[in-house]
């Protein structure tokens, strides 16, 4: 993976009420290794104030944890809420256990990419990587990354 | 979904290239066993300090209860699924809670849209308690409830309904979690700031102790595992609560054999088989002791009664059905350990809330541990294993450590007050996930065999509708309506008082219950006088 220079900030929260942080927490530190900026939003952020902090914060991405079978609802949410702040286009990553029967729900909902419980670290790295800057992106090997044009 | 080939090549050993003769919780491993190992030789099965059990005959008196976690929606639909269990031969129930009951929302709070009936059933109110019981002899059955921030107030609906039954208190059983440090430390489900929750808590345990004698009033819960902690330190860290529970207890003059019968504990148990079954008898060993020191004197009062789930984060996503194979591993190492209750998770548990199927098929896997091996007939039928004698000597040496450490920066609640502990799991999370992602650390389906093709498995989804939501904003409604209102307002202002000052909560806390006051109106009337937990940042 090309670096550019840059340093994508990124916003990660934990939507609804679920406490089990493991994940977003993992996320985190991965997103930090990788020389990303990360702004945690902690437990039980509400969705106005996630939508707040992005755009407050110009993040260029925001990545959710959900657990709790919510997400459609905290989806639609999330979107409404950034259109709300001209922010309709701003990135939103999810991770999870998501029925593979919501995702076309959730895409609708603007849902750029769903990870799941066994997702590699450097694969969801390289996909914030690639979502900040996907003109500026170019895969260590020369390669195109492989989400590219799902 | 083709899975990337990160892990080790099928030639290779699948432990990698780290050293994968080391236990999860570090401890180095020989190649064999024998006589020059053993260090200690622990006394028969029920004799102090109990490493092989705490009963002398084990299952042979009473078989481990098998215990399934269970719940969703609404209370009609859990009590369907309750009937369902227990005519299956389950022998105890589980009750699983909504999130907006654990953090005392009611079902028509803002908050609680989307998660209503989501990942338990939603409790209200007193009526809502009424129907889940409904038709299900409360005399008969033991209850487990995992709740903590609003135990109190779903203790004291348990106790009401039972009583509307026709049983009263002293014979109700079974146990509620009540645990609030490790929601702060793990779990996130916290409501209040650390010292109101622990004087809760408290609470809730003294009054038990005196009124209701077959409920366990605490279950000090083992949460740090699944967040990330080491099998030396979710034992270290879980007796740690342990111990700032007793000393509370002990600080209001409660004697340790009174409070010392009734605690109980709850852990994870994951594929590492003989290190699991080190852990409960060194964890056992060293609770003992402390109790003993403490002051108890009765055999009771110093065994570490044990519950545990098999599965939890060592399901995978990956192949589910290989998860029938792990939960079987771990809940023949918990038989093995003699442990007195047992969940097996579904091997569904990675995509939704389990299915008749998958959580029938988890309970017969107990059902065959218990009725078809041997390991009901004999009490710790691993004792005496120079490997497991030797390494339940090292395991203990291992929990110890951590405990000292714990102990010399002041203690349980002072390592979560600081973030500490939060960290410390937080890291070794990201540790483990580095390991599987670099396939240092096996996971069957996962990271091994490398190549393998991984694909979504079709697995039947139970079906959660909407409907649950507006069905109990509905009944919420009617009981808002149809109760005396005057009296929920003087029942809500009496415990606000009380919680200013230092008298016990729960007698406040039941006559507001009586009332049909809902467990928002409740928490919320404790909230003004206690404030809401901040936690400490850790990024």
């Amino acid at each position: 993976m090309r670096v550019t220079g840059y340093t994508p900030r990124i916003l990660l929260g934990k939507a609804g009420l679920d406490g089990h942080d493991r994940g977003a927490k993992v996320i985190a530190s991965a997103l930090r290794d990788a020389g990303m900026e990360v702004i945690y939003t902690g437990l039980r952020a509400t969705i106005p104030s996630i939508a707040a902090a992005a755009v407050q914060e110009s993040v260029d991405a925001i990545g959710l944890s959900i657990l709790s079978g919510a997400h459609v609802s905290i989806c639609r949410e999330l979107r409404r809420e950034l259109e709300r702040r001209g922010a309709r286009d701003l990135p939103v990553v999810i991770g999870g256990i998501i029925p593979a029967g919501d995702w076309p729900l959730l895409a609708e909902a603007g849902v750029r990419k769903i990870f799941g419980p066994e997702s590699p670290l450097d694969e969801v790295v390289e996909y914030f990587r690639w979502v900040v800057e996907p003109h500026a992106w170019v895969k260590g090997d020369g390669g195109r990354p492989s989400w590219e044009g799902v | 979904m083709k899975k990337r080939g990160s892990g080790p090549s099928a030639k290779e050993h699948p432990a990698g290239k780290a050293d994968p003769y080391r236990t999860r919780s570090g401890i180095p491993l020989e190649p064999h066993y024998g006589p020059e190992h053993l260090r200690s030789h622990p006394p028969p099965p029920g004799t102090f300090p109990y490493t092989r059990g705490i009963h002398p005959d084990m299952y042979r008196g009473k078989v481990w209860t098998m215990r399934q976690y269970a719940g969703f929606g609404t209370p009609s639909q859990t009590n369907e699924r309750f009937r369902f269990l227990l005519q299956e031969g389950q022998t105890g129930l589980s009750l699983a809670l909504d999130l907006p009951t654990q953090l005392g929302l009611d079902s028509d709070d803002p908050l609680a849209l989307g998660e209503v009936g989501k990942v338990g059933v939603a409790i209200d109110s007193l009526a809502d308690m009424e129907t889940i019981f409904e038709g299900i002899p409360l005399e008969r059955v033991s209850t487990s409830m995992t709740i903590n921030g609003t135990a109190p107030i779903l203790l004291a609906m348990y106790e009401v309904a039972a009583r509307k039954q026709g049983v009263p208190p002293e014979r109700i059983a079974g146990t509620v979690q009540n645990d609030p440090l490790k929601e702060i430390g793990a779990r996130g489900a916290w409501i209040f700031p650390v010292d109101p929750s622990m004087r809760l808590a408290m609470d809730l345990v003294e009054d038990t102790l005196s009124r209701l004698p077959r409920f366990n009033p605490i279950s000090i819960a083992s949460h740090y595992r699944d967040a990330g902690a080491n099998p030396a330190e979710e034992m270290a860290y879980t007796l740690s609560a342990g111990i700032a529970y007793a000393r509370a207890l002990l600080a209001r003059g409660v004697s340790p054999d009174d409070f010392g019968a009734r605690f109980s504990f709850f852990f994870y148990t994951y594929t590492n088989f003989f290190e699991e079954v080190a852990k409960y008898r060194a964890g056992r060993r060293i609770w003992a002791r402390w109790m003993k020191d403490a002051g108890a004197t009765k055999e009771n009062a110093m065994r570490m009664r044990a519950a545990c789930v098999c599965g939890g984060h060592s399901l995978t996503r990956a192949e589910p059905l290989n998860n029938l194979a792990r939960i079987t591993i771990e809940a023949f190492a918990v038989a093995c350990a003699g442990l007195q209750s047992v969940f097996t998770a579904a091997y569904d548990e990675a995509y939704a809330i389990p299915t008749e199927l998958s959580a029938k098929t988890s309970l017969r896997v107990q059902q065959i541990l218990a009725l078809e091996t041997e390991v009901a007939k004999v009490a710790d039928p691993l004792g005496g294993s120079y490997f497991v004698e030797s390494l339940t000597d090292s395991m203990e040496e291992a929990i110890r450590e951590v405990m000292e450490r714990i102990e010399e920066m002041g203690g349980m609640v002072e390592v979560l007050r600081s973030g500490w502990l939060q960290k410390e799991i937080a890291r070794r999370a990201y540790e483990h996930q580095r390991a599987v992602d670099e396939g240092t650390i096996p996971v069957v389906g996962v990271n091994w065999p490398k190549d393998a093709v991984r694909e979504d498995a079709p697995v039947e989804v139970q079906p959660l509708s909407e409907e649950a939501h507006e069905e109990q904003k509905r009944a919420l409604e009617r009981v808002r309506r149809e109760r005396d209102s005057a009296q929920v307002r003087k029942a809500l202002a009496r415990l606000t008082e009380e919680a200013r000052g230092d008298r016990n909560l729960m007698p406040a806390i039941r006559e507001a219950v009586l009332a049909y006051a809902t467990v928002g109106e409740i928490t919320e009337a404790m909230r003004q006088v206690f404030g809401t937990y901040e936690p400490p940042s850790l990024f």
